[in-house]
């Protein structure tokens, strides 16, 4: 798994207080992680902090996914 | 003027919670009470070096077995980010009060006919605080979602609800240090004008913080001649004493309708008989010179129970350890109970634990209640040397075996609010 993936991993583990299993790339985080609108919103607050990157509220709409996220913040990261 | 003991609707007191500077559960905070032990102890979770007050009540951090509060045991962790501690404070009384009931809403038509009202003074001060250094911090955008619903006042109720699936009236207070006194008093007369069968109600302080502490001194409010020997420092009546203590918790009851208790075969701890309410309309933090405003809301409360004042054995006072408020609320009493007065026990059991601001009334409502059930008058600490006489008992240090029937509790907040409740023993 990337280093990108590990960190990501965590915070999700971290701020919705799942088991790390579940934590699978295809998780949603509303349908399976049992996280709310609310909670979405200080996730993609998380990711921002820790990568250094600007989510803007358009993009993080379409991150629903463990998955989602991994793939988003590494193309922000190469890019 | 609407009256208890006229309705046919009765309101009865079937469960109890509290988390206070003593610990955690009504039966181990009642022991400690009794035994004349404080809850106060000197600030260590922030710096306090810059202020005047150095101390506070807090509640002692610990397991539950050891009548302390680890709010893990209570709350999941992710949860406990999305609501300010004044809100997670309300939950753990709620959980021992509703517990204690032995009622749980089955039907919906039980739900609906459910409802809650905790209020708090302040609210969610700490959480304030932070997001307001991050916005000083040019991070407003980094403000977390969960800011709002965590600071807000009614999120207690809104937990609450959420929680244990009630229904019914959703409501809250705001009134100061006389928060906990309204929320019980209103929410007996939802019950009692058949807006709800059950109400779990009372008030929540968490505000013993940077800020919170703060505030407080630049009002000159808090007691800061005891630094050195907190449990000395909330001494009501006592000619030494210079101020209140800072204390947080929270206090929840279950107040229930009586035939609704009655037919669930449910443990009855008291009747809520009266409440009354005043307004000073004189000064934004002074009470009134006269006392008028403590006279009146005393008075409206025995006139709504429809009984005399020599027929109360026993008064919790708002009594902070103010140099001018307690004397003023003594002065009221003598005024009101007049020859009746040398008969009379009053006690302000914030010499133990401080003062709660908004959970002050419903934890204070709970020692009243527990000094109905048990017969006894809890102390007043540190009452050495009463700054004037009094025919009126204050119950100096020691607790006192008294044939406690009915009790009345009163609790005066910034604004000029004043407010009292009146309970008897179960019918």
């Amino acid at each position: 798994m990337s280093d990108t993936a590990e960190k990501v991993k965590k915070i999700v583990v971290e701020h919705l207080g799942v088991e790390e299993a579940k934590v699978t790339p295809e998780a949603s985080f509303i349908d399976d992680l049992g996280a709310d609108s609310l909670d979405t919103v200080e996730l993609v607050m998380a990711f921002e902090e820790q990568f250094g990157i600007e989510i803007p509220d358009d993009a993080a709409e379409k991150i629903t996914t463990v998955k989602d996220a991994i793939e988003y913040i590494e193309k922000q990261k190469a890019a | 003027m609407f009256q208890y003991g006229a309705s046919p609707r009765r309101v009865v007191v079937t469960g109890m919670g509290i988390v206070c500077p003593l610990g955690v559960g009504v039966e181990h905070v009642w022991r400690r009470l009794l035994a004349g032990e404080s809850g106060i102890s000197a600030i260590q979770s922030f710096d306090v070096s810059a202020l005047p007050a150095k101390i506070a009540g807090q509640v002692p951090a610990g397991s539950r077995a050891e009548g302390k509060l680890d709010i893990n045991e209570w709350i999941p962790v992710k949860d406990q980010k999305k609501m300010d501690r004044f809100i997670q404070l309300a939950l753990v009384a709620a959980e021992e009060a509703v517990e204690d009931s032995g009622w749980r809403p089955e039907t919906e038509e039980e739900r609906c006919a459910a409802g809650v009202l905790i209020g708090s003074g302040i609210g969610g001060l700490p959480t304030i605080y932070d997001a307001a250094l991050q916005v000083g911090a040019g991070k407003a955008k980094r403000i977390s979602p969960f800011f709002i619903p965590s600071a807000l006042i009614n999120l207690a109720s809104g937990h609450v609800s959420i929680r244990y699936g009630l229904k019914g009236p959703n409501h809250s207070v705001v009134t100061a240090c006389a928060t906990g006194v309204h929320a019980l008093g209103d929410a007996a007369r939802l019950i009692a004008l058949g807006d709800a069968d059950v109400m779990v109600a009372g008030g929540a302080e968490a505000a013993v913080c940077e800020i919170g502490m703060a505030g407080f001194c630049a009002s000159r409010a808090l007691s800061t001649g005891f630094n050195d020997t907190p449990t000395r420092a909330s001494r009501p009546w006592d000619a030494d004493r210079d101020g209140f203590v800072m204390g947080e918790g929270a206090g929840v009851l279950v107040l229930e309708e009586l035939e609704h208790a009655k037919r669930r075969g449910a443990k009855i701890y008291a009747e809520v008989i009266g409440y009354g309410m005043s307004g000073d309309a004189y000064h934004i933090t002074a009470p009134s010179e006269d006392g008028d405003g403590a006279y009146r809301a005393m008075r409206n409360a025995l006139r709504s129970a429809r009984i005399a004042p020599g027929e109360v054995q026993y008064v919790n006072a708002h009594g902070t350890s103010t140099p001018l408020g307690d004397d003023l609320e003594l002065g009221a009493v003598e005024r009101l109970w007049g020859d009746d007065a040398k008969g009379l026990a009053m006690s302000s059991t914030k010499s133990a634990i401080g003062h709660l601001l908004g959970a002050a009334g419903a934890v204070e409502g709970i020692f009243s209640i527990l000094a109905i059930r048990d017969r006894v008058a809890p102390p007043t600490l540190n009452l050495e040397k009463p700054s004037r006489e009094s025919p009126v008992d204050r119950v100096a240090l020691q607790p006192q075996e008294r044939p406690i029937r009915v009790a009345l509790s009163n609790s005066f907040g910034f604004g000029g609010t004043n407010a009292s409740i009146v309970f008897r023993a179960a019918p």
